[in-house]
């Protein structure tokens, strides 16, 4: 331990490594509490293809949707690989 | 009619056993009627923690098949009269599938005819085991350590015991180790309530008697000088609807500490 880490803990300052368990705790629970099922998913997936379909043509084959992690939260992340816009219907 | 309470935690190893040995010992002491039901079956443990091993003949197996009477079963604790204290061991050559949820709840129903408590010790992990445990009980104790794994399984226990009906399930928090605590190497007992907001019904702190204790096969919370032995009786104290307040877990003050509270940062 060095010097400046024993004087810290001996005037009680949070450079303890409690506050790193809690932070990585409280990110792994986010991602545990979040457990969408699979079929879930699937239907989130299906859905999505649906609407975006309306407007462009997508690759349905690379469609890619997971969670990810950032930073504080969690973020639902679709990577959908365009192939080309539909014409607009002009009126 | 009594009560029917699951101790568990997701985690193994973090004290369900030697919870759930010291509460059962501490509520007979009260006077109240107690079975204590070890549902880890093929690694049965209960009875040794409690020192009761060299008395078994049968075991949940050969009650949830209708074998013998669930009274045939029991072995007394000869420390209490009348059979105040008694245990179920676990079967040790079966697997976890010779019992199910549903031979659970019926052997729950007819021990709360006669107990005033049925303390339910839970193995480690979420699968049949657990299932098992928890199908006949109707509260539930969550036991956890200071640690990031632990805490996450208890988390996850949570969820699940939820999801299974048995609503606000009650923390212990087991061994805590207050030095640690103080010098921010270890979670604080607001720390763990922060992140998994449930209720403490108590704070066992790390203790070498608990060791010795089990080594003989004393639970500890008979030994009067025990702090863990204390903590437990206090969380006996609020299962039967008492307020007692957290014991302090402070230990006998070293040099640090002294420092520490000269420099006013105790
Ligand atoms: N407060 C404590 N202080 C010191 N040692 C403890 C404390 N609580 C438990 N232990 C020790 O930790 C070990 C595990 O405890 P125990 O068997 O009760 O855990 P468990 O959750 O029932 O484990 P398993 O998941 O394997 O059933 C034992 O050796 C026990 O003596
Ligand atoms: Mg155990």
């Amino acid at each position: 331990m060095a010097m400046i880490d024993f004087i810290n803990r001996v005037f009680g300052k949070e450079t303890g490594s409690k506050s790193i368990a809690k932070e990585r705790l409280r990110l792994v629970l986010v991602h545990d509490r979040c457990n969408i099922s699979p079929e879930i998913l699937d239907d989130l997936k299906e859905d999505l293809i649906r609407v975006i379909s309306k407007y462009l043509e997508i690759d349905v084959r690379s469609l890619d949707v997971s969670f990810s992690q950032e930073d504080q939260a969690m973020a639902l992340v679709a990577n959908i690989p365009v192939i080309g816009v539909k014409r607009q219907n002009q009126t | 009619m009594g009560e029917v309470i699951v101790i568990t935690s997701g985690k193994g190893g973090v004290g369900k056993t030697t919870t759930t040995a010291n509460l059962g010992t501490g509520l007979a002491s009260l006077g109240y009627k107690v079975v204590l039901i070890d549902t880890d079956i093929g690694l049965r443990n209960l009875d040794v923690v409690m020192g009761l091993e060299n008395r078994i003949v049968y075991d949940i197996v050969d009650v949830t098949s209708g074998k013998v009477t669930a009274s045939k079963a029991l072995i007394k604790d000869k420390r209490f009269p009348d059979g105040r204290l008694s245990l179920l061991p676990a079967a040790q050559t079966k697997d976890k599938t010779a019992v199910n949820p549903t031979q659970m709840v019926k052997l729950c129903e007819e021990l709360k005819q006669e107990y005033d408590f049925v303390l339910i010790d839970c193995p480690a992990g979420i699968e049949q085991g657990f299932k098992n445990a928890v199908a006949g009980a109707e509260k539930a104790i969550v036991v956890t350590t200071p640690e990031v794994s632990a805490i996450r399984d208890a988390d996850r226990i949570v969820g699940l015991l939820e999801a299974s009906d048995l609503k606000n399930p009650r923390l212990i928090i087991n061994r805590l180790r207050p030095t640690m605590v103080r010098q921010g190497d270890m979670m604080s007992i607001e720390d763990m309530v922060d992140i998994l907001a449930i209720d403490v019904i108590g704070v066992v702190p790390e203790d070498d008697t608990i060791v010795i204790s089990t080594n003989k096969g004393e639970p500890a919370i008979l030994d009067p000088k025990s702090r863990a032995g204390q903590a437990y009786r206090n969380i006996t104290q609020r299962i039967t609807g008492h307020d007692v307040p957290l014991m302090n877990l402070d230990e006998p003050q070293g040099l640090v500490d002294k420092l520490r509270k000269i420099f006013g940062k105790g």
